[in-house]
């Protein structure tokens, strides 16, 4: 390599260290770490203890552990079909020429601005039994609304009907897959003589596809780690651990049991389940998402 | 000349300017002399002023130490954090039900020499308060504030429905009787007042067993929360749901307001009865100054328990790897002095966790009612958490199991050996590690 060369490679490496540092100190050392602490009986404030695989054989007969796993498999599967196409009609919409759409896409954007936090505690009084606003709502139009967060059989739905409040996100980034799909397309389908439903499904979603599957992708990730909305609205996952997700479980063995040992071993297994739910959806796409130019 | 020209050195002199003063702000201050002790409590409010004055009397009184009081949210993980980052504050203030998990993690230092060496003694405290500080016959905690817990009911509530407010209930059945005269329905039938609700405030749903003479543990390797008294005390608990419908129960429970805000149910006169702390004074004095109340003895399940209260208390600690172990100490012999307690307890307007009270104590304490908490104290039928340093997993699970009784969609047994089976194999866990850690 040159001399100049060189010296542009190291101002490279000297203007990256921070991140690298920061990557390596804060991400790569305690990710390895767990990976050890899984098999150790291990506080954080005592030296770990290798019990081998004491942890894992622990988890599988742990009901808890199956209960929250099938609480946030379930949370998953509903909540996030139900926020993709809630995300996908919104943007359809918002993609639409009428008057004054820049102000109707920042009213259906705002809301996910709101922190998690304000979020819950927001929601806590709207779908309170005695006094919340949804009910009375419900009742006009002759519904009687349950106990959406003392009913085991609500309690899920209800953090469910939250989710769809932050679709925000999603839905900019379906908008602008949108806005990128190819006029022409749409002018072809309608010569050939489509409707509105025909060049939605067979033009419109199949150009948005890989936008599609980077949110699906994404969503897994998110619905799998569910945390601080269930974790402020429903303390110990009540009413009977229906709203128990896994990671708030991950949390409570970690910071609330000091069994750092055994949180790191959840972490683990939760990390191979959404790795392969990935690697799946990336296989199942190769036949369903079509790329631009390919 | 080009206007420009002044942007950038004006830029530069404000940003140096702010750089500068921020130094100022933030520059730690001369040092006094003095050894600083950081204090770390929990206490935010009129209880954290009270511990202030105590520890601004303390600085006062001598020159060497400066203990620096701060309060912080969630203490209980913070701390562990701080320790286990090698940071820790000097003196904690935890809560009573955490010192057996941190002593078992050797989070805080034990106090046994250091107590015989500067005086403070077990015969001076009420004994089920020095108790909780002593984990496997070493103390790692000195208490601070103390509580009891008594029966706490609403005198206007008790005429409206035709009960004499001086004689509150003295049975479980005398409870049961008086609750269902003073609960009320609206027309469409929904509950509009309770009598009593077992699950308010909810803070001790791990104690009605051990007011029905249930155990949780047998105090070695036994789960024991399945016993026929535990499960009695379930049975009692699911019959205010069968009486009153679980899912109306519920329902009307979910509009209570927080406990320290005028939205208390007691404090709204929605629930006519309730167990509660020495503290449900100042709240009460805080938020409904009007309401007509008194408090009694908490009714007995059995004539062989009389007066069951549960000890609550809040406690001080060393953590391990502090700084300043020697000063931190000297602090907490000031507090532990009976004017330290009792300056801190009276500010607190609690009882005192010292047999000798000083005279005047009782006299200008301004709750009504103080007497019967201290005498509280020296009942028969104390009630504690139990010494386990898997207290808070234990204590989740029966609320689990409290949920499901409640909204009856368990039997009690059926919820308590749910628990027992969840719970047995956890507690031998545990054991079997600390046997191989060599520390049991």
């Amino acid at each position: 390599m040159k001399r100049i060369g060189r010296r542009e490679a190291w101002a490279g490496f000297i203007f990256a260290s921070p991140w690298a540092i920061g990557f390596l100190v804060f991400m790569a050392y305690p990710l390895i770490a767990s990976i050890y602490f899984s098999f150790c009986d291990y506080s954080v404030l005592k030296p770990p203890i290798w019990v081998g695989l004491d942890n894992y054989k622990a988890l599988l007969h742990d009901e808890l552990f199956w209960k929250t796993l099938k609480n946030t498999l379930i949370y998953a599967v509903i909540a996030l079909p139900a926020g993709m196409a809630t995300a996908i009609i919104l943007a359809m919409l918002l993609n639409t020429k009428v008057k004054g759409m820049a102000a109707y896409r920042t009213f259906f954007f705002i809301p996910s601005l709101v922190p998690q936090v304000s979020l819950a505690i927001l929601w806590m009084w709207v779908l309170n039994g005695e006094h919340g606003v949804l009910n009375p709502i419900l009742k006009t139009v002759g519904i009687t609304g349950p106990n959406w967060m003392g009913d085991p059989n609500w309690s899920k739905p209800s953090l469910v009907l939250m989710g769809m409040w932050g679709v925000g996100n999603a839905m900019l980034i379906y908008l602008a897959g949108l806005q990128d799909v190819p006029t022409q397309l749409i002018e072809a389908s309608e010569l050939d003589g489509a409707n509105s439903w025909q060049k939605t499904v067979n033009v419109t979603l199949p150009m948005i596809s890989p936008v599609i599957l980077f949110n699906l992708i994404m969503g897994i990730i998110g619905t799998l780690q569910v945390f601080t909305v269930p974790y402020i609205m429903f303390p110990n996952g009540a009413p009977e651990h229906s709203t128990y997700f896994y990671a708030v479980y991950l949390y409570d063995n970690a910071f609330r049991y000091h069994k750092m040992g055994y949180a790191s071993a959840m972490g683990w297994i939760m990390f191979l389940m959404i790795l392969v739910l990935t690697v799946c959806s990336l296989r199942m796409s190769e036949k369903h998402v079509h790329y631009q130019g390919t | 000349m080009d206007r420009s020209a002044f942007t950038i050195p004006v830029l530069a002199i404000a940003v140096l300017g702010v750089l500068f003063e921020s130094e100022q702000l933030t520059a730690p201050p001369p040092p006094d002399g003095k050894v600083h002790v950081k204090y770390w409590e929990k206490w935010t409010a009129f209880e954290f002023d009270a511990m202030k004055h105590v520890v601004d009397e303390f600085n006062k009184s001598q020159d060497k130490i400066q203990v620096d009081i701060l309060s912080v949210s969630g203490i209980e993980d913070k701390t562990l954090m701080a320790i286990s980052g090698g940071i820790p504050p000097d003196v904690v203030g935890l809560y009573g039900p955490n010192v057996t998990q941190y002593a078992d993690n050797h989070a805080v230092i034990q106090l046994d020499d250091l107590c015989k060496a500067g005086g403070i003694k077990e015969e001076d405290y009420i004994p089920a308060y020095w108790n909780i500080g002593v984990v496997r016959g070493h103390l790692y905690a000195l208490p601070s504030t103390p509580a009891t817990t008594a029966l706490h009911y609403n005198r206007a509530l008790f005429k409206e429905a035709g009960l004499d407010p001086e004689k509150p209930p003295k049975t479980i059945d005398e409870l049961d009787a008086m609750a269902d005269k003073l609960t009320k329905r609206d027309a469409n039938g929904h509950v509009i007042r309770t009598g009593f609700m077992p699950g308010e405030p909810g803070w001790w749903n791990w104690a009605w067993g051990p007011f029905f003479g249930g155990k949780l543990w047998d105090g070695k390797d036994k789960i024991t929360i399945n016993s026929p008294d535990n499960v009695k005390a379930f049975e009692w608990i699911q019959s205010f749901s069968k009486k009153w419908g679980a899912s109306a129960l519920q329902s009307f429970k979910s509009g209570f307001g927080q406990f320290s805000s005028p939205q208390n149910a007691f404090m709204m006169s929605q629930n006519a009865m309730e167990i509660q702390g020495v503290w449900m004074y100042n709240f009460i004095h805080m938020y409904a100054p009007t309401l007509d109340w008194a408090a009694a003895p908490f009714p007995a399940a059995r004539p062989d328990l009389p007066n069951p209260t549960v000890i609550d208390l809040d406690v001080l600690c060393i953590p391990t790897g502090a700084k300043h172990q020697a000063e931190a100490f000297k602090f907490l012999q000031y507090v532990e002095s009976q004017k330290g307690l009792e300056m801190l307890c009276l500010g607190q307007k609690k009882i005192t966790p010292l047999r000798k009270v000083s005279a005047g104590f009782i006299e200008h304490h301004p709750n009504p009612y103080i007497k019967l908490f201290i005498d509280m104290a020296y009942s028969k039928t104390t009630i504690s958490t139990p010494k386990l340093g898997i207290w808070s997993q234990y204590n989740d699970e029966i609320s689990s199991a409290f949920d499901s009784v409640t909204l009856m969609t368990k039997t009690p047994k059926q919820a308590l050996d749910d628990v027992q089976g969840r719970m047995q194999p956890i507690l031998d866990q545990y054991l079997d590690r600390l046997h191989l850690r060599g520390e049991q």
